[in-house]
């Protein structure tokens, strides 16, 4: 209950972020600490008292292991996450080009 | 799981230092301290598999961060209607963990997760495909949907960024 | 002409020059290819990082590339798997790339290949996907004997979804840090 509340304030640190900051930087920092976050919450349900991790080792029987099903989900969204920051930093720098600016208040054409 | 909390509490200040630090390059350099706290909390909580992929993926991260982030720094600036914005996002936000507080009772608590479908998983999981790592027989065979969905939108990224980035002025 | 292919890649495409400056960028470039000729060794030494940074990596690049191996095949044993192997074979080409400079390994390694490898982890992955219509349906598992746990030939197709996951995570990864790296900023260049 304690740690799920902690990560939820972590959650809140990168949302601070992403509503409240005007460099472009600090917005795409925002995303990314938004997605620690919900990794962290969807690891942290799977995880069973004294638990193993889910891999068998020759000669021995586990009873009681971790829930493997999240795991595998949150693989593959670290994957994702990667390229979908770089895919942000992409469109930033293209911004910056065009408005020699990183500051979104100064961003103010949409055409041109 | 004290040390668990040590360590969220470990990155909630790295996450603070990185939004608040008015240098671009240590602001950078600090995600990297939540990052790897995050693959540390893995390491803790029995997913070696996410811990070697979150720490590689980190270096990854920083790296492209820094190639946007070289020699452009922007200074800070608090005009406009600084204080009133502030207040208000507060607002929200406090009213955001209030209400998180009142859900955060209804789950199972920590330690003891639902496991109704991976149950199955986990009992037969070794002798229907022969894998001893559980975690990879479930994105590659049980749930291989899940994972043609996920390679379909790393594509996706991939060509976007390319699209973005491409040379301009090519006729 | 000889010069034309030593204008740097951002300065073709981010200056949309007329014809006079475009001559200018050339004859420039020529003088700067005649200095090459000249010093050569000394051109090829200074580009890129130090010499401490280019010694090490020539140790160790291997090294992290055979790990990246060593991690795919061994997914379905030990922790690991196609996406955290995938990424660090791209890392192992990045560290090239950071330590000897862009020009050095795009020499070997064009935009051309990343991008075909790119496309053929994805239709490798369907295509094994496919297969499983031999046996019935869609993702089906189609070996008959799967070998016995805690080997490397084991547990049926896993290992070769593995490599193309592998393939294509790697080439992905590469593509947007080589694209990143092309990318330049008209500003930086007026700065310098």
């Amino acid at each position: 209950m304690r740690v799920y509340f902690l990560c939820f304030i972590l959650f809140v640190v990168g949302l601070y972020a992403i509503l409240r900051k005007r460099n472009l930087i600090k917005i795409i920092i925002g995303t990314i600490i938004c997605e620690y976050a919900v990794n962290l919450f969807l690891i942290l349900i799977a995880y069973r008292k004294d638990g193993r991790a889910p891999i068998y080792s020759p000669g021995q029987e586990v009873k009681n292991m971790v829930d493997p099903l999240p795991q595998a989900l949150v693989l593959t969204s670290i994957v994702i996450g990667l390229a979908v920051t770089a895919l942000l930093v992409g469109l930033a720098i293209r911004i910056y080009e065009k408005y020699k600016t990183f500051d979104i208040t100064k961003i103010n054409q949409l055409k041109g | 799981m004290l040390e668990l909390e040590f360590l969220i509490i470990f990155m909630i200040l790295g996450a603070i230092i990185a939004i608040e630090t008015k240098d671009m390059l240590s602001s950078v350099v600090a995600v990297g301290i939540s990052g790897l706290g995050l693959s540390l909390a893995f390491l803790f909580l029995k997913a070696p598999d996410l811990a070697i992929t979150q720490l590689v993926v980190e270096i990854l991260c920083l790296i492209i961060l820094i190639r946007a982030t070289l020699r452009r720094d922007l200074p800070f600036s608090t005009s406009g209607r600084w204080y009133f914005n502030t207040t208000v996002t507060f607002v929200f936000l406090g009213a955001f963990l209030f209400l998180s507080y009142f859900i955060l009772k209804e789950l199972p608590s920590f330690g003891q997760p639902l496991m109704r479908v991976s149950e199955f998983y986990l009992n037969q999981g070794k002798n229907l495909t022969k894998a001893t790592n559980l975690v990879t027989s479930i994105i590659l065979n049980f749930r291989a949907y899940d994972t043609l969905g996920e390679a379909t939108v790393l594509f996706t990224a991939v060509i976007g960024v390319l699209a973005v980035v491409r040379k301009i002025g090519r006729k | 002409m000889a010069g034309s292919k030593e204008v740097e890649w951002g300065d073709i495409w981010h200056n949309p020059l007329g014809g006079k400056e475009r001559k200018m960028l050339e004859q420039k470039n020529n003088n700067t290819s005649e200095q090459k000729n000249k010093n050569t060794l000394e051109q090829t030494e200074s580009k890129g990082m130090s010499l401490i940074v280019k010694t090490i990596t020539r140790l160790t690049v291997g090294l992290i590339l055979l790990y990246g191996i060593y991690i795919v095949l061994h997914g379905h044993i030990s922790p690991g798997g196609g996406f955290a192997g995938g990424v660090i074979i791209a890392l192992s080409f990045i560290h090239l790339m950071l330590a000897f400079g862009k020009e050095e390994v795009l020499k070997r390694f064009s935009s051309e290949y990343i991008t075909f490898f790119e496309g053929l982890g994805a239709t490798l992955f369907l295509g094994i996907a496919i297969l499983g219509f031999l046996a019935g349906y869609f993702f089906l598992d189609f070996f008959v004997d799967k070998g016995a746990p805690f080997n490397l030939f084991s547990a049926g197709n896993i290992p070769l979804y593995n490599i193309a996951i592998g393939i294509k995570v790697s080439s992905g990864l590469f593509a947007i840090f080589v694209f990143l790296v092309l990318l330049r900023v008209i500003k930086d260049k007026d700065k310098q």
